[in-house]
């Protein structure tokens, strides 16, 4: 705050007489602003080493410019503030480098168009990126289907890992909005993506990004979306599953959820063991008995709630501040205006004075208004963790859903078991009333036995798996902790530092007025109006309440 | 916003005061709703201290409502053209906010502010209609507000509505349809100043009205995003949770700053604004009458050369008629002297009106834009002591 306020305490009679002196330093700022001349740069606050009104007590700098906010500008980790921890991970990140850029439109290769010039056209992006350590720059082209591919991989390798949403495919806002500021949007969310990828400790270091990153020419790891060949794939399974064979899902394949086309069995299966889990008929074999995880669960959805009404209020809070700052432009504007009009058309003394007066409000009004916006260009930002927060929960439903379906696997594994071995002491007991032994029957059994072994197999790796998972819950749910409590500190203080830096401009502003008011004559006579208003006001105290008083 | 205009009149601080000097000290206050429903209005008490001679006594209270503000407002338009008659607050208010306690207070002051202007006036405050509606009692006052709201009006008044008519036909007859208007370059130059005034003036009172707005939304969500971020740092838990709290409570505290600076700006920005735009739109009405009694001085005077240049024809031509005609001329004659004595009168008194208009304008204004300063110099200041009475607090959490 300015070393020349007034001791705490102090009634507000003493804002009048503050020294001149204090005023003078901005006078020259005052001057040389003309609102009707002025380019749109805001007034910055002067540099903390020049003015000796500033005060070095926060270790938190004070942002250098309000422009560099805009997200457009390649990030690296070297540009951002040094204090923030999102840069902290990004300075151990795995990559020191991560820009997309120069979007182009490029013709789908395999199209075929009757009407030449009209083939279908996609949006490819340059992803360039360089590791930690190593001076080489990777340079890729990569299109959106790309990104959604990359996403994909993630999702199966790293279950159980709090994965980074991707940004979305279709956006309200793709419809309403100009190409290229669709694009522009779309190319900002992209690299950030990226960068979040990069910043996770686990995929970081992936081989799926590195090749996504690295690998020149086309998009080298497998789409999902080659629906042809699952079909087959299904297809051909499914006369053996219809024909009742016992299909034991190969262990490698328990690893992952159950999926469309080829899994049709097993997915019946698992219906049916979570809706038997649901209703409580039986108990399952494995439960999750995890009492700290279902507790953190809970805690998870209440702050998911909450995050998630904070995150509309700060909204609502954004735009309160933008159209404040909106109205106090136009205010500004009217009395430039006026200050204008009394001016030029002055007839009389008393409009030079008044026009001198209004010229005063005009020019504080219209760099309050700057500085508002200003205000709110960061305030954007830094509440912009809510938001990321938001998305980060849904990378932690992903992430317990993966752990409840990887258990749901192995229960139903474990009730295949129980009812194979039921079927075995079922044969067994049948057969053993044949004299000799019904040698139908004890070949079925010996194939259950067969059955019964794979099963286990699949078990184990299910099992094996489902651990996995829960360690990655656990490892996650830490560093989201962690990461949560500096993220959040970080705004708070950034917020709490952007608002009282831009109040405590505000208030030089209007403070300014001191030094062009003219005249010991001036001072005693609106000494003497504050005499009588103050009468008028006391009146009505009663309704405007004790802060009119202290006037 | 009373500047000088209450010193004259108020008692206590006036120098003269415990000379026996005269005054006059009149108060609006304590607005009670009457009535139910559809026709309920809002009553004031008026008290007038006085002791001047053509009062009742030195004291005396009434009741008044809108309409009799009105009465009193139309009867001085009508007696004392050329005087800027002090405004009177809107008539119409959205049904919603007519009883609204800043609207009734809003109206009040306007009120106040109106009576004492009148009261400071060195013609106005002698006006028989004023002691009227500071003394009579209910019964007086209705029959004083039917007299004139009535069918009843003064002989004089026909003959000039038909002398108005008789010109407009002639005008018509003549040829000369578009009316006469004074234009000498001052004059000209003083209407496009009030009309572009009003303009300029209505333009920033609409600025200041929406900020008193934003004021109001601004400490709305601040508060709404303060009781979220309270209950945030609830799920938070640990070190964390007090520091939101902290941010939280500041947010709802700075909101309810927020609404007072809407109440600040409301009363003593915006409203003064409002009040200049009105006053802006009094001189435009005195105007008309300034342009109506041009007009008629005008149109006399024509007529009256005209009839003299007969009077002299007929003097020899058609000497029986002569004297009806000598006698109608002088009707004439008398009548154009006096619409142009009328004429110069507004003008003269127009002229003193404006130099009071402008200084009396400058001072008001002065003291609005020196609230507004004020108010938004001491928000600013409380938002940025709030702020920094935390950073301390959060800057022990980062390191801990």
């Amino acid at each position: 705050m300015m070393s020349s306020s007034p001791p705490a305490g102090a009634a507000d009679g003493d804002m009048e007489t503050l020294p001149l002196a204090a005023a003078s330093d901005y006078a020259s700022v005052a001057s040389t602003f003309d609102p009707l001349l002025s380019s749109s740069s805001p007034a910055s606050p002067p540099a903390p080493a020049a003015s000796p009104l500033s005060r070095a007590s926060s270790s938190f700098v004070d942002p250098p410019s309000y422009a560099d906010v805009a997200a457009s500008s390649p990030r690296s980790a070297s540009a951002s503030s040094s204090s923030s921890p999102r840069s902290a991970r990004a300075a151990t990140s795995e990559y020191s480098y991560i820009a997309v850029s120069d979007p182009e439109t490029e013709a789908e290769a395999a199209a075929t168009s009757l009407v030449p010039g009209s083939a279908p056209t996609y949006i490819s992006y340059l992803v360039t990126s360089a590791r930690r350590g190593d001076h080489r720059r990777h340079s890729v082209r990569r299109r959106f289907r790309d990104f959604v591919t990359l996403a994909d991989r993630l999702a199966e390798s790293f279950r159980g890992h709090f994965v980074p949403p991707r940004p979305d495919k279709n956006t309200v806002e793709s419809q309403v909005m100009q190409r290229d500021e669709f694009v522009a949007q779309r190319r900002a969310a992209l690299e950030r993506y990226l960068w979040r990828l990069a910043e996770h400790p686990a995929i970081g270091t992936s081989d799926e990004l590195r090749v996504f990153l690295q690998a020149e020419g086309k998009m080298p790891l497998p789409s999902s979306t080659d629906v042809a060949s699952r079909m087959l794939d299904g297809a051909a399974r499914l006369p053996r599953q219809l024909l009742g064979e016992e299909a034991v899902a190969p262990p490698q394949d328990v690893v992952q959820p159950a999926k469309g086309g080829r899994d049709l069995l097993r997915i019946f299966k698992e219906l049916k063991q979570s809706m038997v889990t649901d209703w409580g008929g039986v108990r399952p074999p494995l439960v999750e008995e995890d009492k700290e995880f279902l507790e953190k669960k809970q805690k998870m959805q209440d702050w998911e709630q909450q995050l998630s009404s904070a995150s509309q209020q700060a909204e609502a809070l954004v735009k309160a501040q933008q159209d404040m700052g909106d109205t106090m432009g136009a205010l500004g504007l009217a009395f430039v205006k006026l200050t204008k009009f009394e001016t030029e058309e002055a007839l009389y003394e008393s409009q030079r004075i008044r026009a001198v007066d209004s010229k005063r409000v005009a020019t504080a009004a219209v760099k309050a208004s700057r500085t508002c916006r200003d205000l709110n260009t960061q305030t954007v930002k830094y509440l912009d963790t809510l938001h990321e927060h938001l998305g980060i929960m849904l990378s932690v439903h992903t992430a317990f859903s993966d752990r409840a379906s990887a258990l749901l696997t192995v229960q139903t594994l474990m009730s295949d078991l129980a009812s194979l071995q039921s079927r075995i002491e079922k044969l067994e007991a049948a057969s053993s009333k044949v004299f000799g032994g019904d040698r139908t029957r004890l070949r079925k059994v010996h194939e259950l036995r067969e059955t019964i072994r794979a099963t286990e197999d699949a078990k184990c790796c299910a099992l094996r798996e489902y651990e996995r998972i829960k360690e990655n819950n656990k490892i996650e749910l830490s560093r989201l902790d962690r990461e949560r409590r500096e993220d959040f500190l970080e705004m708070l203080k950034g917020y709490v530092t952007s608002q009282k830096t831009s109040a405590r401009h505000v208030h030089r502003l209007h403070m300014q007025r001191r030094s062009s008011m003219v005249g010991r004559q001036w001072r005693r006579r609106l000494a003497d109006m504050r005499e009588d208003h103050r009468m008028t006001q006391h009146i009505s105290l009663c309704f405007v309440g004790v802060h009119v008083c202290t006037m | 916003a009373l500047s000088q205009e209450r010193s004259q009149s108020q008692s206590p601080r006036s120098p003269g005061a415990a000379a026996g000097a005269p005054f006059l000290s009149i108060c609006v206050t304590d607005p009670v709703k009457m009535g139910t429903g559809v026709q309920s209005y809002i009553s004031y008490r008026v008290i007038t201290k006085t002791n001047l001679p053509e009062f009742e006594g030195a004291e005396k209270i009434v009741i008044r409502r809108y309409s009799d503000f009105e009465w009193l407002h139309d009867r001085l338009a009508e007696k004392y053209k050329g005087i800027f008659i002090p405004p009177l607050p809107e008539k119409n208010a959205v049904e919603k906010f007519r009883f609204s306690k800043e609207f009734i207070e809003l109206r009040r002051q306007a009120l106040d502010l109106f009576i004492n202007r009148l009261a400071s006036h060195p013609e106005l405050k002698q006006s028989e209609d004023l002691r009227t509606f500071l003394q009579a009692d209910e019964e007086k006052m209705d029959r004083a507000r039917s007299y004139e709201t009535g069918i009843f009006k003064k002989p004089g008044d026909f003959i000039q509505m038909f002398k108005d008519v008789q010109s407009k036909v002639s005008d018509v007859v003549l040829g000369k349809e578009k009316p006469v208007e004074e234009s000498t370059p001052e004059y000209e130059k003083l209407k496009h100043y009030i009309f572009e005034l009003e303009n300029h003036l209505a333009e920033a009172q609409k600025q200041a009205f929406r900020l008193v707005k934003r004021h109001r939304e601004l400490g709305q969500s601040l508060a709404d995003f303060g009781k979220a971020i309270k209950l945030l740092g609830a799920c938070e838990g640990d070190s964390l949770e007090k520091v939101f709290s902290e941010v939280g409570s500041k947010s709802e505290m700075l909101s309810i700053k927020l609404q007072r600076e809407a109440d600040n700006l409301l009363f003593n920005f915006e409203e003064p604004l409002k009040d200049y735009v009105r006053a802006v739109q009094s001189i435009k009405a005195t105007m008309l009458d300034r342009a109506n009694a041009f007009r008629q001085h005008f149109d006399l005077d024509q007529e009256r050369k005209y009839k003299e240049l007969n009077l002299e024809k007929m003097k020899f031509m058609n000497p029986e008629k002569f004297s009806e005609s000598e006698t109608e001329f002088s009707e004439l004659k008398a009548a154009s002297e006096e619409a142009t004595k009328r004429y110069e009168h507004i003008v003269s008194v127009m002229n003193d009106e404006l130099a009071r208009f402008q200084e009396q304008k400058t001072a008001d204004i002065g003291l609005a834009f020196h609230e507004f300063a004020k108010g938004q110099a001491k928000l600013a200041k409380d938002i940025a002591d709030a702020w920094r009475s935390i950073l301390p607090k959060l800057e022990a959490c980062s390191s801990s």
